[in-house]
Protein backbone atom coordinates (compact mmCIF):
# COMPACT_ATOMS: atom_id res chain seq x y z
CA UNK A 1 0.00 0.00 0.00
CA UNK A 2 0.99 3.62 -0.18
CA UNK A 3 0.03 5.01 2.29
CA UNK A 4 1.83 4.94 6.32
CA UNK A 5 -1.72 6.12 7.53
CA UNK A 6 -4.76 4.55 7.61
CA UNK A 7 -7.09 7.54 9.03
CA UNK A 8 -10.27 7.22 5.98
CA UNK A 9 -11.97 4.53 3.72
CA UNK A 10 -11.79 7.61 1.26
CA UNK A 11 -7.52 7.11 0.87
CA UNK A 12 -8.30 3.20 -0.17
CA UNK A 13 -7.84 2.52 -4.50
CA UNK A 14 -9.38 -0.64 -5.27
CA UNK A 15 -5.70 -1.75 -5.59
CA UNK A 16 -5.31 -1.14 -1.93
CA UNK A 17 -8.45 -3.13 -1.13
CA UNK A 18 -7.70 -5.85 -2.86
CA UNK A 19 -4.29 -6.12 -1.71
CA UNK A 20 -5.17 -6.32 1.96
CA UNK A 21 -8.23 -8.75 1.33
CA UNK A 22 -5.99 -11.12 -1.03
CA UNK A 23 -3.45 -11.04 1.76
CA UNK A 24 -6.17 -11.74 4.11
CA UNK A 25 -7.31 -14.91 2.44
CA UNK A 26 -3.71 -16.21 2.58
CA UNK A 27 -3.56 -15.56 6.63
CA UNK A 28 -7.25 -17.27 7.04
CA UNK A 29 -5.94 -20.21 4.76
CA UNK A 30 -2.63 -21.09 6.22
CA UNK A 31 -2.52 -18.65 9.62
CA UNK A 32 0.92 -20.86 10.73
CA UNK A 33 2.46 -19.26 8.06
CA UNK A 34 2.73 -15.58 9.27
CA UNK A 35 3.13 -17.07 12.76
CA UNK A 36 5.99 -15.16 13.61
CA UNK A 37 6.29 -13.03 10.31
CA UNK A 38 6.73 -9.76 13.25
CA UNK A 39 8.59 -10.63 16.35
CA UNK A 40 9.57 -7.87 17.95
CA UNK A 41 6.86 -5.98 16.92
CA UNK A 42 4.86 -3.54 18.79
CA UNK A 43 1.72 -1.91 18.59
CA UNK A 44 0.73 1.27 20.33
CA UNK A 45 -2.60 0.84 21.72
CA UNK A 46 -3.83 4.33 22.20
CA UNK A 47 -8.56 3.74 23.11
CA UNK A 48 -9.33 7.56 23.97
CA UNK A 49 -12.70 5.35 24.72
CA UNK A 50 -13.30 2.13 25.89
CA UNK A 51 -13.80 -0.46 22.86
CA UNK A 52 -13.22 -4.40 24.23
CA UNK A 53 -13.53 -6.18 20.92
CA UNK A 54 -11.79 -3.90 18.69
CA UNK A 55 -8.83 -3.05 20.82
CA UNK A 56 -8.89 -7.35 21.13
CA UNK A 57 -9.31 -8.20 17.72
CA UNK A 58 -6.06 -5.76 17.09
CA UNK A 59 -3.84 -7.35 20.24
CA UNK A 60 -4.92 -10.95 18.78
CA UNK A 61 -3.61 -9.43 14.89
CA UNK A 62 -0.46 -8.47 16.39
CA UNK A 63 0.47 -10.99 18.76
CA UNK A 64 -0.76 -13.96 16.08
CA UNK A 65 1.97 -12.41 14.01
CA UNK A 66 4.73 -12.84 16.70
CA UNK A 67 4.38 -9.28 18.11
CA UNK A 68 3.09 -7.47 20.97
CA UNK A 69 1.13 -4.40 22.26
CA UNK A 70 2.31 -1.48 24.55
CA UNK A 71 -1.41 -0.30 26.06
CA UNK A 72 -2.04 3.37 27.16
CA UNK A 73 -4.63 2.02 29.12
CA UNK A 74 -7.54 3.49 30.35
CA UNK A 75 -7.74 7.44 29.83
CA UNK A 76 -9.02 7.61 33.82
CA UNK A 77 -5.59 6.48 34.74
CA UNK A 78 -3.22 8.67 32.46
CA UNK A 79 -1.58 12.35 31.93
CA UNK A 80 -4.61 12.62 29.21
CA UNK A 81 -6.73 13.09 32.79
CA UNK A 82 -4.29 15.82 33.77
CA UNK A 83 -4.91 17.81 30.91
CA UNK A 84 -2.16 16.47 27.97
CA UNK A 85 -3.08 17.63 24.81
CA UNK A 86 -3.44 14.39 22.15
CA UNK A 87 -0.53 16.12 20.09
CA UNK A 88 1.46 15.71 23.00
CA UNK A 89 0.78 12.34 23.92
CA UNK A 90 1.24 10.33 20.46
CA UNK A 91 4.38 12.41 19.89
CA UNK A 92 5.60 10.53 23.10
CA UNK A 93 4.34 7.02 22.61
CA UNK A 94 5.08 6.77 18.67
CA UNK A 95 9.01 6.12 20.25
CA UNK A 96 7.52 3.35 22.12
CA UNK A 97 6.14 1.43 19.19
CA UNK A 98 6.20 0.25 15.00
CA UNK A 99 2.89 1.21 14.85
CA UNK A 100 -0.08 2.74 16.51
CA UNK A 101 -3.97 2.22 16.48
CA UNK A 102 -5.95 5.15 17.67
CA UNK A 103 -9.67 5.00 19.00
CA UNK A 104 -11.05 8.82 20.18
CA UNK A 105 -14.52 10.47 20.39
CA UNK A 106 -13.67 13.39 18.75
CA UNK A 107 -14.03 13.76 14.66
CA UNK A 108 -10.65 14.06 12.89
CA UNK A 109 -8.45 12.87 16.02
CA UNK A 110 -6.60 10.39 13.61
CA UNK A 111 -6.20 13.02 10.48
CA UNK A 112 -4.29 15.31 13.22
CA UNK A 113 -2.44 11.92 14.66
CA UNK A 114 -1.34 11.65 11.25
CA UNK A 115 0.29 15.14 10.98
CA UNK A 116 2.52 14.47 14.41
CA UNK A 117 3.84 10.46 13.81
CA UNK A 118 6.10 9.10 11.63
CA UNK A 119 5.11 5.55 12.47
CA UNK A 120 1.79 3.87 10.47
CA UNK A 121 -1.06 5.02 12.56
CA UNK A 122 -4.43 3.02 11.89
CA UNK A 123 -7.71 5.10 12.76
CA UNK A 124 -10.15 2.41 14.88
CA UNK A 125 -12.91 4.86 14.73
CA UNK A 126 -12.64 8.82 15.63
CA UNK A 127 -16.18 10.23 16.82
CA UNK A 128 -19.09 9.89 14.10
CA UNK A 129 -15.79 10.59 11.20
CA UNK A 130 -14.13 6.93 10.07
CA UNK A 131 -13.56 3.32 11.07
CA UNK A 132 -11.48 2.31 8.16
CA UNK A 133 -10.44 -0.69 9.57
CA UNK A 134 -13.67 -2.19 9.87
CA UNK A 135 -14.59 -1.09 6.30
CA UNK A 136 -11.53 -3.69 5.14
CA UNK A 137 -13.35 -6.26 7.19
CA UNK A 138 -16.16 -5.41 5.88
CA UNK A 139 -15.72 -5.48 2.23
CA UNK A 140 -13.80 -9.31 3.11
CA UNK A 141 -17.02 -10.39 4.18
CA UNK A 142 -18.95 -8.89 1.50
CA UNK A 143 -16.61 -10.43 -1.04
CA UNK A 144 -16.72 -13.94 0.42
CA UNK A 145 -20.45 -14.13 0.48
CA UNK A 146 -21.57 -12.45 -2.07
CA UNK A 147 -18.49 -10.73 -4.72
CA UNK A 148 -18.01 -7.12 -4.96
CA UNK A 149 -18.89 -6.34 -8.87
CA UNK A 150 -22.33 -6.03 -9.50
CA UNK A 151 -23.49 -5.97 -6.03
CA UNK A 152 -26.80 -4.65 -4.71
CA UNK A 153 -26.20 -3.52 -1.09
CA UNK A 154 -28.59 -1.90 1.64
CA UNK A 155 -27.29 -0.41 4.25
CA UNK A 156 -29.87 0.37 7.47
CA UNK A 157 -30.43 2.40 10.50
CA UNK A 158 -28.40 5.13 11.94
CA UNK A 159 -26.46 6.42 8.73
CA UNK A 160 -26.25 9.54 10.16
CA UNK A 161 -24.00 9.35 13.10
CA UNK A 162 -22.47 5.55 11.76
CA UNK A 163 -19.03 5.96 11.52
CA UNK A 164 -19.03 2.20 10.03
CA UNK A 165 -22.12 3.62 7.40
CA UNK A 166 -19.70 5.81 6.00
CA UNK A 167 -16.42 4.45 5.99
CA UNK A 168 -18.17 1.84 4.07
CA UNK A 169 -19.91 3.79 1.92
CA UNK A 170 -16.71 5.89 0.73
CA UNK A 171 -14.81 2.51 -0.15
CA UNK A 172 -17.77 0.92 -2.07
CA UNK A 173 -17.55 3.46 -3.94
CA UNK A 174 -13.95 1.58 -5.78
CA UNK A 175 -16.66 -1.24 -6.98
CA UNK A 176 -19.89 -1.26 -9.32
CA UNK A 177 -21.98 -1.13 -6.14
CA UNK A 178 -25.08 -0.27 -6.07
CA UNK A 179 -25.82 1.96 -2.59
CA UNK A 180 -29.40 1.79 -1.14
CA UNK A 181 -29.25 3.46 1.78
CA UNK A 182 -32.48 3.07 4.49
CA UNK A 183 -33.42 5.23 7.53
CA UNK A 184 -35.59 7.59 9.15
CA UNK A 185 -35.49 10.81 7.73
CA UNK A 186 -33.54 12.63 10.67
CA UNK A 187 -31.05 9.79 10.70
CA UNK A 188 -29.99 9.99 6.65
CA UNK A 189 -26.57 10.34 5.62
CA UNK A 190 -24.81 13.12 6.67
CA UNK A 191 -24.29 16.14 4.02
CA UNK A 192 -20.47 15.54 3.76
CA UNK A 193 -20.76 11.68 3.13
CA UNK A 194 -23.36 12.27 0.78
CA UNK A 195 -21.34 14.89 -1.28
CA UNK A 196 -18.37 12.70 -1.30
CA UNK A 197 -20.60 9.39 -3.12
CA UNK A 198 -21.94 12.36 -5.63
CA UNK A 199 -18.28 13.83 -6.34
CA UNK A 200 -17.07 9.75 -6.97
CA UNK A 201 -20.13 9.26 -8.84
CA UNK A 202 -21.39 6.41 -6.83
CA UNK A 203 -24.86 4.81 -7.70
CA UNK A 204 -26.96 5.87 -4.32
CA UNK A 205 -30.51 5.44 -3.89
CA UNK A 206 -31.98 6.92 -0.38
CA UNK A 207 -35.08 5.24 1.19
CA UNK A 208 -36.97 5.22 4.02
CA UNK A 209 -38.85 1.67 4.34
CA UNK A 210 -36.30 -1.54 3.41
CA UNK A 211 -39.92 -3.46 1.66
CA UNK A 212 -39.00 -0.70 -0.90
CA UNK A 213 -35.62 -2.45 -2.02
CA UNK A 214 -35.78 -5.56 0.29
CA UNK A 215 -36.04 -8.02 -2.61
CA UNK A 216 -33.22 -6.45 -5.06
CA UNK A 217 -30.91 -6.91 -2.38
CA UNK A 218 -27.79 -9.25 -1.95
CA UNK A 219 -26.37 -7.62 0.87
CA UNK A 220 -27.98 -6.14 3.86
CA UNK A 221 -25.82 -3.87 6.57
CA UNK A 222 -27.80 -3.38 9.52
CA UNK A 223 -26.38 -0.94 11.95
CA UNK A 224 -27.99 0.43 15.63
CA UNK A 225 -30.49 3.13 16.20
CA UNK A 226 -28.95 4.36 19.13
CA UNK A 227 -31.01 5.81 22.11
CA UNK A 228 -29.11 8.62 23.14
CA UNK A 229 -29.94 10.06 19.84
CA UNK A 230 -33.57 10.91 20.80
CA UNK A 231 -34.47 13.27 23.64
CA UNK A 232 -37.82 11.14 24.19
CA UNK A 233 -37.65 7.11 24.80
CA UNK A 234 -41.03 6.64 23.02
CA UNK A 235 -39.77 8.26 19.56
CA UNK A 236 -36.80 5.86 19.85
CA UNK A 237 -39.18 2.87 20.20
CA UNK A 238 -41.71 4.05 17.40
CA UNK A 239 -38.40 4.33 15.19
CA UNK A 240 -36.24 1.90 15.94
CA UNK A 241 -38.97 -0.60 15.71
CA UNK A 242 -39.45 0.24 12.13
CA UNK A 243 -36.09 -0.74 11.53
CA UNK A 244 -35.74 -3.77 12.66
CA UNK A 245 -35.42 -7.24 11.20
CA UNK A 246 -36.62 -10.82 11.86
CA UNK A 247 -36.71 -13.91 9.97
CA UNK A 248 -40.32 -13.18 8.73
CA UNK A 249 -39.14 -9.94 7.29
CA UNK A 250 -36.34 -11.82 5.13
CA UNK A 251 -38.97 -14.19 3.48
CA UNK A 252 -39.57 -11.63 1.41
CA UNK A 253 -35.64 -11.72 0.34
CA UNK A 254 -33.26 -13.44 -1.91
CA UNK A 255 -32.37 -16.70 -1.07
CA UNK A 256 -29.16 -15.95 -1.12
CA UNK A 257 -29.27 -12.77 0.88
CA UNK A 258 -26.44 -11.55 3.37
CA UNK A 259 -27.12 -9.66 6.17
CA UNK A 260 -24.42 -8.51 8.07
CA UNK A 261 -23.82 -5.88 11.31
CA UNK A 262 -20.73 -4.28 12.74
CA UNK A 263 -22.29 -5.50 16.35
CA UNK A 264 -22.76 -5.23 19.06
CA UNK A 265 -26.30 -5.46 18.11
CA UNK A 266 -29.59 -4.78 20.44
CA UNK A 267 -32.80 -5.68 19.15
CA UNK A 268 -32.41 -4.69 15.43
CA UNK A 269 -31.37 -8.33 14.29
CA UNK A 270 -34.22 -10.79 15.70
CA UNK A 271 -32.72 -14.10 16.92
CA UNK A 272 -34.11 -16.01 14.82
CA UNK A 273 -32.15 -14.85 11.77
CA UNK A 274 -29.29 -16.48 13.54
CA UNK A 275 -30.74 -19.54 12.45
CA UNK A 276 -31.03 -18.64 8.63
CA UNK A 277 -28.66 -18.99 5.94
CA UNK A 278 -28.77 -15.01 5.75
CA UNK A 279 -27.01 -14.34 8.77
CA UNK A 280 -22.98 -13.74 8.37
CA UNK A 281 -22.39 -11.15 11.22
CA UNK A 282 -20.65 -13.30 13.40
CA UNK A 283 -18.80 -14.62 10.72
CA UNK A 284 -17.82 -10.97 9.94
CA UNK A 285 -16.59 -9.70 13.10
CA UNK A 286 -14.36 -13.19 13.05
CA UNK A 287 -13.00 -11.66 10.22
CA UNK A 288 -11.78 -9.02 12.17
CA UNK A 289 -8.37 -10.88 12.95
CA UNK A 290 -7.26 -12.18 9.56
CA UNK A 291 -8.25 -8.91 8.45
CA UNK A 292 -6.48 -6.45 11.01
CA UNK A 293 -3.20 -9.07 10.73
CA UNK A 294 -2.82 -8.50 6.29
CA UNK A 295 -3.11 -4.96 7.19
CA UNK A 296 -0.63 -4.90 10.12
CA UNK A 297 1.57 -7.35 7.70
CA UNK A 298 1.17 -4.67 4.98
CA UNK A 299 2.22 -1.77 6.93
CA UNK A 300 4.74 -3.21 9.06
CA UNK A 301 6.54 -4.47 5.86
CA UNK A 302 9.89 -5.76 6.86
CA UNK A 303 10.78 -3.47 9.30
CA UNK A 304 9.97 -5.46 12.14
CA UNK B 1 -17.03 56.86 -10.72
CA UNK B 2 -20.57 56.43 -11.28
CA UNK B 3 -23.09 58.66 -9.62
CA UNK B 4 -24.18 56.24 -7.04
CA UNK B 5 -20.65 55.09 -5.61
CA UNK B 6 -20.19 59.09 -4.83
CA UNK B 7 -23.31 58.46 -2.12
CA UNK B 8 -20.22 57.34 -0.38
CA UNK B 9 -17.47 59.56 0.61
CA UNK B 10 -13.77 59.03 -1.27
CA UNK B 11 -11.17 58.04 0.96
CA UNK B 12 -7.65 59.44 1.25
CA UNK B 13 -5.82 56.11 1.94
CA UNK B 14 -7.34 52.75 2.53
CA UNK B 15 -9.22 50.25 0.99
CA UNK B 16 -11.97 50.44 -1.13
CA UNK B 17 -14.19 46.66 -1.42
CA UNK B 18 -16.53 46.67 -4.03
CA UNK B 19 -18.84 44.43 -5.67
CA UNK B 20 -20.04 43.01 -1.87
CA UNK B 21 -23.05 40.95 -2.60
CA UNK B 22 -25.92 42.69 -1.88
CA UNK B 23 -26.58 42.27 2.19
CA UNK B 24 -23.12 41.19 3.05
CA UNK B 25 -21.78 44.68 4.10
CA UNK B 26 -21.91 43.66 7.84
CA UNK B 27 -20.68 40.91 7.41
CA UNK B 28 -17.59 42.08 5.47
CA UNK B 29 -17.01 44.65 8.53
CA UNK B 30 -17.25 41.24 10.60
CA UNK B 31 -14.55 39.59 8.90
CA UNK B 32 -12.51 42.72 8.92
CA UNK B 33 -13.01 42.64 13.02
CA UNK B 34 -14.94 46.64 12.39
CA UNK B 35 -17.52 47.34 14.81
CA UNK B 36 -17.01 50.92 15.34
CA UNK B 37 -15.13 50.50 18.98
CA UNK B 38 -11.99 50.52 17.23
CA UNK B 39 -12.74 54.51 15.91
CA UNK B 40 -12.23 53.17 12.39
CA UNK B 41 -13.46 55.76 9.90
CA UNK B 42 -15.97 53.38 7.57
CA UNK B 43 -18.36 54.29 4.85
CA UNK B 44 -20.94 51.71 3.75
CA UNK B 45 -23.31 51.60 1.25
CA UNK B 46 -25.99 49.23 0.92
CA UNK B 47 -27.70 47.52 -1.78
CA UNK B 48 -26.78 50.28 -4.30
CA UNK B 49 -27.93 49.43 -8.33
CA UNK B 50 -25.17 47.69 -10.18
CA UNK B 51 -24.93 46.79 -13.24
CA UNK B 52 -22.84 43.42 -12.89
CA UNK B 53 -24.76 42.14 -9.51
CA UNK B 54 -28.24 43.88 -9.78
CA UNK B 55 -28.02 45.24 -6.06
CA UNK B 56 -24.42 45.40 -4.60
CA UNK B 57 -22.49 46.81 -1.21
CA UNK B 58 -19.75 48.63 -0.95
CA UNK B 59 -17.27 48.97 2.23
CA UNK B 60 -14.66 51.54 2.40
CA UNK B 61 -12.05 51.95 5.18
CA UNK B 62 -9.94 54.53 5.79
CA UNK B 63 -6.41 54.00 6.55
CA UNK B 64 -6.18 50.28 6.12
CA UNK B 65 -5.09 47.32 3.73
CA UNK B 66 -6.24 44.18 4.00
CA UNK B 67 -4.20 41.27 5.04
CA UNK B 68 -4.05 37.91 2.56
CA UNK B 69 -6.53 36.08 5.49
CA UNK B 70 -8.92 38.26 5.29
CA UNK B 71 -9.35 38.53 1.55
CA UNK B 72 -9.32 34.90 1.48
CA UNK B 73 -12.50 34.87 3.91
CA UNK B 74 -14.17 37.75 1.79
CA UNK B 75 -14.05 35.74 -1.22
CA UNK B 76 -16.13 32.85 0.22
CA UNK B 77 -18.91 35.14 1.07
CA UNK B 78 -18.27 38.23 -1.73
CA UNK B 79 -16.78 35.98 -4.22
CA UNK B 80 -17.88 38.96 -6.70
CA UNK B 81 -16.12 41.72 -4.96
CA UNK B 82 -13.10 44.13 -6.25
CA UNK B 83 -10.50 45.47 -3.68
CA UNK B 84 -8.98 49.02 -4.76
CA UNK B 85 -6.18 49.80 -2.47
CA UNK B 86 -6.18 53.70 -2.44
CA UNK B 87 -3.21 55.89 -2.08
CA UNK B 88 -3.66 59.60 -1.74
CA UNK B 89 -7.38 59.72 -3.35
CA UNK B 90 -5.96 57.37 -5.81
CA UNK B 91 -6.56 53.78 -7.01
CA UNK B 92 -3.18 51.95 -6.86
CA UNK B 93 -3.77 48.64 -7.23
CA UNK B 94 -7.39 47.10 -8.01
CA UNK B 95 -7.88 42.95 -8.46
CA UNK B 96 -11.01 40.73 -7.73
CA UNK B 97 -10.91 37.94 -5.51
CA UNK B 98 -9.33 34.74 -5.81
CA UNK B 99 -11.17 32.29 -3.77
CA UNK B 100 -8.16 30.37 -2.57
CA UNK B 101 -8.35 26.08 -2.20
CA UNK B 102 -8.28 26.36 1.62
CA UNK B 103 -8.49 28.76 4.42
CA UNK B 104 -6.00 27.87 7.55
CA UNK B 105 -6.79 29.46 11.12
CA UNK B 106 -9.79 32.09 10.36
CA UNK B 107 -12.71 30.37 10.52
CA UNK B 108 -13.90 27.77 13.53
CA UNK B 109 -15.57 24.38 12.75
CA UNK B 110 -19.31 24.74 13.83
CA UNK B 111 -19.06 20.81 15.10
CA UNK B 112 -18.47 20.90 18.61
CA UNK B 113 -16.88 17.84 18.50
CA UNK B 114 -14.26 18.58 16.13
CA UNK B 115 -10.74 17.93 17.24
CA UNK B 116 -9.68 21.32 15.58
CA UNK B 117 -11.96 22.71 18.12
CA UNK B 118 -10.06 21.40 21.45
CA UNK B 119 -7.02 22.95 22.64
CA UNK B 120 -4.72 21.18 20.14
CA UNK B 121 -1.69 22.90 18.42
CA UNK B 122 -3.42 22.99 15.25
CA UNK B 123 -4.83 25.76 13.20
CA UNK B 124 -8.24 24.54 11.76
CA UNK B 125 -8.21 24.11 8.08
CA UNK B 126 -11.41 24.47 5.49
CA UNK B 127 -11.24 23.53 1.79
CA UNK B 128 -13.23 25.61 -0.21
CA UNK B 129 -15.99 23.82 -2.14
CA UNK B 130 -17.81 25.28 -5.28
CA UNK B 131 -20.36 26.88 -2.98
CA UNK B 132 -19.21 26.03 1.14
CA UNK B 133 -16.73 25.21 3.16
CA UNK B 134 -15.63 21.53 4.30
CA UNK B 135 -13.18 21.25 7.77
CA UNK B 136 -10.33 19.35 6.77
CA UNK B 137 -10.32 17.10 10.16
CA UNK B 138 -14.19 16.33 10.85
CA UNK B 139 -14.85 17.35 6.95
CA UNK B 140 -18.50 18.98 7.90
CA UNK B 141 -19.73 20.76 4.96
CA UNK B 142 -20.94 24.62 6.00
CA UNK B 143 -22.33 26.70 2.99
CA UNK B 144 -24.84 29.16 5.23
CA UNK B 145 -23.65 31.18 7.60
CA UNK B 146 -19.76 30.86 7.29
CA UNK B 147 -19.50 34.50 8.24
CA UNK B 148 -20.26 33.26 11.65
CA UNK B 149 -17.53 31.06 11.90
CA UNK B 150 -14.86 33.90 11.57
CA UNK B 151 -12.66 33.28 14.35
CA UNK B 152 -12.95 36.64 16.25
CA UNK B 153 -9.12 36.66 17.36
ZN1 LIG C 1 -14.32 20.20 11.92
Amino acid sequence: MRHDHLVTAKQLSRADIETVLDRAAEIDADPGAFRDRHAGALLGLLFFEPSTRTKMSFEAAIKRLGGDVVDMGSVESSSVKKGESLADTVRVIEGYADALVLRHPRQGAAKMTGEYVDVPLLNAGDGAGHHPTQTLLDLYTIRENAGLDDLTIGIMGDLKYGRTVHSLAHALTNFDAHQHFISPESLKLPRSVRYDLHEAGASVREHTELETVLSDLDVLYVTRIQRERFPDENEYHAIAGEYQVDADTLAAAKDDLTVMHPLPRVDEIAADVDDTDHATYFEQAHNGVPVRMALLDLLLGDSA
Amino acid sequence: MSEHELRVSKIRDGTVIDHISGGQALNVLAILDIDGTGGEEVSIGMNVPSDRLGRKDIVKVEGRELSQDEVDVLSLIAPEATINIVRDYDVVDKHRLERPAEVTGVLTCPNRNCISTDDEPIDSKFAVLPDGVRCEYCETIVRDGIPDLIDSA
